[in-house]
């Protein structure tokens, strides 16, 4: 199976720090662990999410500025 | 125009609260809901609920035009807007009554003119209102900078007139040091906003938050008394008190009448709060700024007092008089609010949504808990922590102390963590029962006693 990274807490997902900045990798960058892929909101406040993998990102199975679940996959790594 | 069917445009305790006294009123309900608040104990004490979209705020409970359509589908004559969302959008207060429904709240001018602080400040300086010292508007010329920061004393805060978010501000101490900091000041404003204007204002160093609850009719206003609200965190009120116990009494006269004098001056109608600093150390009090809304803690007031502000307001809006005069409100007992959220105090208030897998509410004489929780349900983590306020009404403060910590005792909210050990601990503090605090008070107070933070498993 392909290796992920999860989601830490439910909230909402977002890939860019800020809607003016560009987003914090897309599909083809590497990843090494600790690399900051998104920002999880929950309850107005902003937690970063750290690659706990390495590896190249394939697809994010979770859309920009949408909830997600904990536990739910927000990178795929090839 | 009365009032028949009344749409709650919000959602969490306060409209379960609105739905509660437009029940009492005789009116029919309609609860908006965005698809993460299907389940919301407001959804389910309305008599009809809508989706108008998806979780976040922005596509749903922000949206003035599925809020709108949501009305007109049901047949809804009036909107109720809470706090927060669009409570203090004047463009959704104009839509609604172009719209032909009734706006529960002030008209929407009142909302641009109060929401503005240099237009509200101007008001409040013509009805003789004290302001905190500084620059009517933006000051561009040094010279002129100099000259008022020396008429109103240092500490001086400098600021960007344009932006906010706390960039380019400033705080100068003495003469030299705003020489110093004038120019960083306004060259970090012009980077920031592209413009290089300051705004310059006396800081008051220890202060109380102090703040006036006011009812008006559009030509008639009336105060019920001021909440004191200095224990806040990162400018978040977590703890609230009415009356305030720093008040002499000949000051609260003139604070009251102040408040009233300015909601008549500026044609209010509806239930607002005006807020102040008070220098308990000189005596001064400052007009800060006004809501233009009910507030969270507007319960303490009404333990106070009696009075239903939340169904007053209905009231008014559907075109009764104000039905008291100033001297039918008196000021009895003491009340406290302590605000319970999801959020952890013992990891730094890290907010943590989660299912209520029990539920214990406290009760007894004097204690009121304004919650959306039951048993059950899944605190969404889309919007403010807020779960509910533990609200006690008793004699005297220290009685109404010794409920708090009573009733704080019996809550038990399992299944997610809630700031309860935060309000235990302040409920038996030493400087809380004198009431010695300002509102700088608490952040300190939080990391000497981190340790009293955790919740303790019975």
């Amino acid at each position: 199976m392909a290796k992920q990274i999860l989601s830490p807490l439910p909230g909402t997902f977002y890939r860019r720090p800020a809607p003016d900045k560009p987003a914090y990798k897309e599909v083809g960058d590497t990843v090494a662990v600790g690399d900051v892929i998104g920002l999880i909101e929950v309850m107005k406040s902003f937690n970063e999410v750290a690659a706990d993998q390495a590896g190249v990102i394939t697809a994010f199975p979770a859309d920009d500025e949408e909830p997600v679940m904990a536990g739910q996959p927000l990178v795929e790594l090839g | 125009m009365a009032i028949r069917k009344l749409l709650v445009a919000n959602r969490g305790e306060i409209a379960v609260r609105i739905i509660r006294a437009a029940k009492e009123l005789g009116l029919a309900t309609v609860q908006v809901h965005s698809l993460a608040d299907a389940d919301s104990l407001a959804v389910k004490l309305a008599d009809e609920a809508v989706p108008i979209g998806p979780p976040a705020a922005s596509k749903s409970y922000l949206k003035i035009d599925a809020i709108l359509e949501a009305a007109r589908q049901t047949g809804a004559d009036a909107v109720h807007p809470g706090y927060g969302f669009l409570a203090e959008n004047a463009d959704f207060a104009d839509a609604v009554e172009a719209a032909g429904m009734v706006w529960v709240g002030p008209k929407g001018d009142s909302i641009r003119v109060m929401g503005d602080k240099v237009a509200a400040r101007i008001a409040a300086k013509a009805a003789g209102v004290p302001v905190v010292p500084g620059s009517d508007g933006r000051i561009d010329d040094p010279d002129q900078a100099r000259a008022l920061a020396l008429s109103i004393g240092f500490p001086v805060m400098i600021k960007a007139a344009a932006g906010g978010g706390g960039r380019g501000i400033r705080i100068a101490h003495d003469l030299e040091e705003f020489e110093r900091l004038m120019p960083q000041a306004s060259a970090e404003a012009k980077a920031a906003f592209g413009d290089g204007g300051l705004y310059m204002e006396k800081v008051i160093e220890r202060a109380r938050h102090i703040e006036v609850q006011v009812l008006g009719d559009g030509s008639r206003a009336v105060h019920c008394f001021e909440r004191e609200c200095s224990l806040q965190r990162r400018r978040q009120k977590v703890w609230e008190e009415a009356p305030s116990a720093s008040l002499p009494q000949a000051m609260r006269e003139r604070l009251c009448a102040s408040a009233v004098a300015l909601a008549e001056a500026v044609g209010y109608r509806g239930a607002g709060t005006l807020e102040y600093l008070y220098d308990d150390a000189s005596g001064q009090f400052y007009f800060i700024e006004m809501n233009t809304r009910i507030q969270v803690e507007h319960p303490v007031t009404e333990m106070v007092t009696g009075l239903d502000l939340v169904r007053e307001m209905i009231r008014i809006a559907g075109g009764e008089p104000l039905r008291y005069r100033q001297e039918d409100i008196r000021l009895k007992g003491h009340a406290i609010e302590v605000r319970i959220c999801a959020e952890d105090p013992s990891k730094g208030f890290q907010p943590a949504p989660g299912t209520v897998a029990a539920l214990r509410v406290p009760g007894g004489a004097g204690v009121r808990f304004d919650t959306m929780l039951y048993q059950g349900y899944t605190v969404p983590p889309f919007y403010d922590s807020l779960l509910g306020k533990l609200i006690v009404w008793d004699e005297d403060r220290p009685a109404a102390l010794a409920r708090m910590a009573r009733a704080l005792d019996e809550l038990a909210v399992e299944g997610l963590p809630t700031t309860r050990p935060l309000h235990m601990a302040l409920a038996r503090d030493a400087d809380v029962a004198r009431a010695d605090f300002h509102t700088r008070w608490l952040e300190p107070w939080l990391e000497r006693n981190a340790h009293r933070l955790e919740e303790t498993p019975k």
